[in-house]
This record gives C-alpha cells, structure tokens and sequence, in this order.
C-alpha cells in the first residue's frame, strides 16, 4: 500500500475543471517531483491534498484512510505539511515565531526541531529576531520549507519552491531536500523548474491540462519525451 | 489650576474603563475582522450576570466578578462557534448584522428579565476610599484600580500573545487565516477562544462600569461608541493605543465636563473626530496590515 494516494481525483473552480481523475501515489520514503506548464493543475493537485481544497473523502487516501474531505488543519495534524505557493510566512511574526507556528497542530518529537531547521538553513539562525517581511526570497522560501518540516511531517509538499529566485538560490534549496530525504520524510515537489526537479525526484508525473502526460522514473524519458508532455505538442 | 490638575487626572483614570470597554473590540477585530456591535451590550450583560450572582448567591461583587468571568468565557466561546463563526467570510454585511440583531435581542432580554430600572453593584468601603496627593488633590481607589486592571489585562494579554503557542496562533490566524489552518489551526476554535477571552475583558469592565455607576439595559450601544473611539483614536492593532485613545477620550469628556457639564460627551466626540481627521489610521497603527 502507498502512503498516499489520489484516486480519481477531480477538482472544480466553479464551472472551471481544474482535475481530471488523477492517479497518483507517493511511496513512503520517496521523493515525487510533479512537473507541467502553467495552469497544468499542479497546485491544484496539491491544494487538494493539503485540504485546502475538499472533495469527495476516497480521493485522497493516507495511510489506507480517507482524506479527501477533511479540512486543512486536520489534514496536518495527520502529517501532511504544505510549504504554499508564495510562500505565505506571517508577516507580523518573527522568523524563529513563524517556525515554532509550524507545529501548533501536531507538536510531536521527531527530527524536526528549531535547531534541525537552522542547521539545514544556517542563514536563518543569524536572523531568527527579525521580522520574517525583512528576509529575501530565497531566504523566506527557505522558511517556509522549515516551517512546514517543524511538525514532522510523514510526507511535505513542496509548491513552486523555486518561483521567482535566483538560479544560485535555488540550487541552495535543492541542495536541502536530500537532507529532508534522508530523514525519512516523503516529499512531493511541484515545479515549473524541470531540471531541478528531476535532479532530486526518485520518480515524476507531469501534468498537463489537468491529467497525466508522463509518468514514471526521471531518467526513463528522453527530453522530447518530457517536452512533449510538458507543452502538449 | 488645582481643579484642571484633578480634570485631567479622573480623565485619566476615567480612560482606563474607556479602555477596558475598548480592549474586547479591538481583539475580536484585530483577529477576525469582526466588528461586534454587540459589544457594549454584552458588556452590560456581564454586569446584570455579576449583579445576578450577588443576589444568587450572596456573596459581594468581587467574588460575583470572579465566579462570572470563566461562565462568560464559556458564553463567549459559545456565541463565537455556534453563532458569529457561520457569519464570517469575504462578504462583511453578515456579522455586522447577525451582532446588530443580538444587540436587540440581549436589550431587550435583559428589559424582560430586570425591567428597566437602573442597578448598581456595590463595592464596600472601597468605592468611596481615595488616596491624597497633597495640595488638596486626591485620586479615588476605584478608579485607580480600574486603570490599573486595565493595564494589567494588556500585560496580561500582551504575554499571552507574544509568549504562548496559542498567542502565535493568535497572531498567526489575524494575519492569513487560510494559510493559519495549514500549521493545524483550527480557526473556528481560535476564534470562539478569543471572543471568550474578550468577553472575560468584558467582564471586568463590566465589574468597574457597575461599581462607578449605575447601569440598565439601555446603556450598551453609548459604550460601544466609547469602545470604538478609544479603539480608533489609538490605532488599530496596538493594545497600547487602545489605552491612549481610552485616556484621550476620558481626559477629553472630564475637560468638557469641567468646562460645562452638559459638554461632557460632545467632548469626548469632538477629540475623536479631530484625530480622526489629522490622523485617519489612529495615533498608534500597526505597522504591518
């Protein structure tokens, strides 16, 4: 049995479809980088497991449960953790208040601790007091991963951690989540960044228009293959 | 020159109830963009309660107050997740009007339940006790201590938000509530625990407003206008600023009292629509919004 899993999973904006039965699964342990252009559905995917979008209960399994109806924070508590599109840190919290949030819901022992994340982002150390609005891109993004791993995830979603920065940044987030990996924790990354992606990932879907176009192990696919999947021609 | 001294004094001890009123306003708003105008109401609810414990029970108002405050929490809770959670969303109209309609109805349920007569809780020796200053000056102990109560419920629950998890998640939740619910909060229950706690506020300002003076169903919308003017000449967000702007606003009213008395409330307004005109945001506004 997978750890997770979506099983026909649909997903609606009032009239818009974003999802068409999607199957997917998430093996314990694995890393799952989820690729596609622009309005493929790929935050849309994750959303839905993360609750912030509900739907029907036997859409999203965990561990061998029903998930797909329940509410964002319950789906935390479980052991799902969202590092969000935008980031979204708490603007009037510090940096170190918005990691000690990260486990409000599921404070449990685990790898995971303050000093964990400021070993895996050393940078955020120096600026623990600050305001986290005070912090560049990069080192917000690297905030929002830590204050997602603070709960001790069983699995954590990554969405569009490479949006908007740097290439020399970028290889420094990436360069954390063999880290992430090595802890057990399952991660499924969701990426416009295709090579990063594939650099980390154990095993790929890429999306398009809302269903799989390509599935299976990074290095199974020729770059025509994945481009082809990516844009549709 | 003595007698302005002793003005501006009770205008200030007069602010630490203004702020006391003010306080439960400005966290129900600050952390879910509620805007109770049933505020003032409950806030009289909570004298009737502690005046109906005296009698129940028989024991004085200060062990009535202490007895009331964790069953308002309770109610406040209740309020918050049975009622005023399901009004919350992008639309602002419902709330404000489901805690106009509840404004009516703890009116008039009151008028039912204790006519219309108006009521006082009684302190002891304490209400009349004052401390001398020398030249002749001299400050009431009532309503020192309700400055003082005022003050320490903002230490109190400045602690509580900036040194407890549930105070991030306070925090947390005023800030993104949809990404809030992505670190296990549940907002529902965050926002039912903090209209409890405003509601214990509201309690204690209840106590202080029904030991310096008397009270009946009618009093709640004037004190939720005094609530708002101390919450926005201090600026929205600050705890602190409420406190200014309960001071600006009693020092304002015992000024026009002491100039005429019948301007005593028209003063009061006047401060609040000259900082609102100079300073639209508050005096103190928060930074970050």
């Amino acid at each position: 049995m997978s750890l997770l899993e979506t099983r026909h999973l649909t997903a609606h904006y009032r009239d818009f479809q974003a999802l068409f039965g999607l199957n997917t699964r998430l093996e314990e342990g694995e890393t799952l980088a989820v690729i596609g252009a622009n309005g493929a559905g790929k935050s849309t995917y994750l959303k839905s497991i993360s609750g912030l979008l509900r739907g029907a209960p036997w859409s999203v399994v965990f561990d061998g449960e029903p998930i797909g109806d329940l509410p964002a924070a319950e789906i935390m508590r479980r052991g799902i953790a969202l590092a969000p599109e935008g980031r979204r840190l708490f603007p009037s919290l510090t940096v170190e208040e918005n990691l000690l949030v990260g486990n409000y819901g599921r404070p449990v022992p685990g790898p995971w601790t303050l000093d964990a994340v400021f070993s895996l982002f050393p940078k955020l150390r120096e600026r623990r007091h600050q305001a986290s609005t005070t912090l560049s891109g990069g080192e917000q993004q690297m905030v929002a991963i830590g204050r997602a791993l603070m709960s001790n995830p069983r699995v954590l979603l990554c969405d569009e951690i490479s949006l908007g920065l740097a290439p020399i940044i970028i290889r420094d987030i990436y360069a954390a989540l063999p880290k992430i990996k090595e802890t057990g924790t399952s991660v499924i990354i969701v990426e416009q960044d295709i090579v990063q992606a594939m650099k980390v990932a154990d095993r790929l879907y890429c999306f398009q228009e809302g269903r799989i176009s390509l599935a299976g192990h990074p290095a199974a696919f020729s770059r025509d293959e994945i481009h082809a999947a990516y844009f549709g021609h | 020159m003595i007698g302005w001294i002793n003005t501006i004094i009770q205008g200030v001890l007069l602010g630490g109830l203004y702020a006391l009123f003010a306080i439960g306003l400005s966290l129900i708003f600050g952390i879910m963009r509620l805007v109770n105008l049933a505020h003032g109401d409950l806030i009289v609810f909570a004298a009737f309660f502690i005046l109906a414990t005296v009698s129940a029970f028989g024991v004085d108002s200060f062990t009535a107050l202490l007895i009331a405050a964790p069953l308002m929490f309770a109610a406040g809770f209740l309020l918050q997740y049975a009622v005023l959670n399901h009004t919350l969303g992008r639309d602002i109209l419902p709330p404000l009007l489901v805690t106009f309609g509840l404004s009516i109805i703890i009116q008039n349920g009151l008028l039912e339940m204790f006519s219309a007569d108006s009521k006082r809780l009684s302190a002891g020796a304490i209400e009349v006790a004052s401390i001398p200053l020398g030249g002749g000056l001299a400050v009431g102990l009532m309503p020192l201590m309700t400055l003082v109560s005022a003050i320490a419920v903002i230490f109190a629950l400045n602690a509580l938000f900036y040194w407890l998890p549930l105070g991030r998640a306070f925090r947390a939740t005023s800030d993104d509530p949809e990404t809030a619910q992505l670190m296990g909060i549940d907002n529902r229950k965050i926002f039912a625990i903090a209209m409890g706690v405003a509601m214990v506020v509201s309690a204690i300002a209840a106590y202080y407003l029904g030991v310096r003076a008397n009270f009946d169903p009618s009093i709640g919308p004037a004190r939720l206008i005094y609530a708002f003017e101390a919450v926005i000449i201090g600026g929205l967000g600050s705890l602190w600023g409420t406190l200014a702007g309960g001071i600006i606003l009693g020092v304002a009213q015992t000024i026009g009292a002491h100039i005429d008395p019948e301007w005593q409330i028209l003063a009061g307004h006047i401060a609040f629509l000259i900082v609102l005109v100079l300073r639209p945001r508050g005096l103190f506004p928060r930074a970050v919004d």
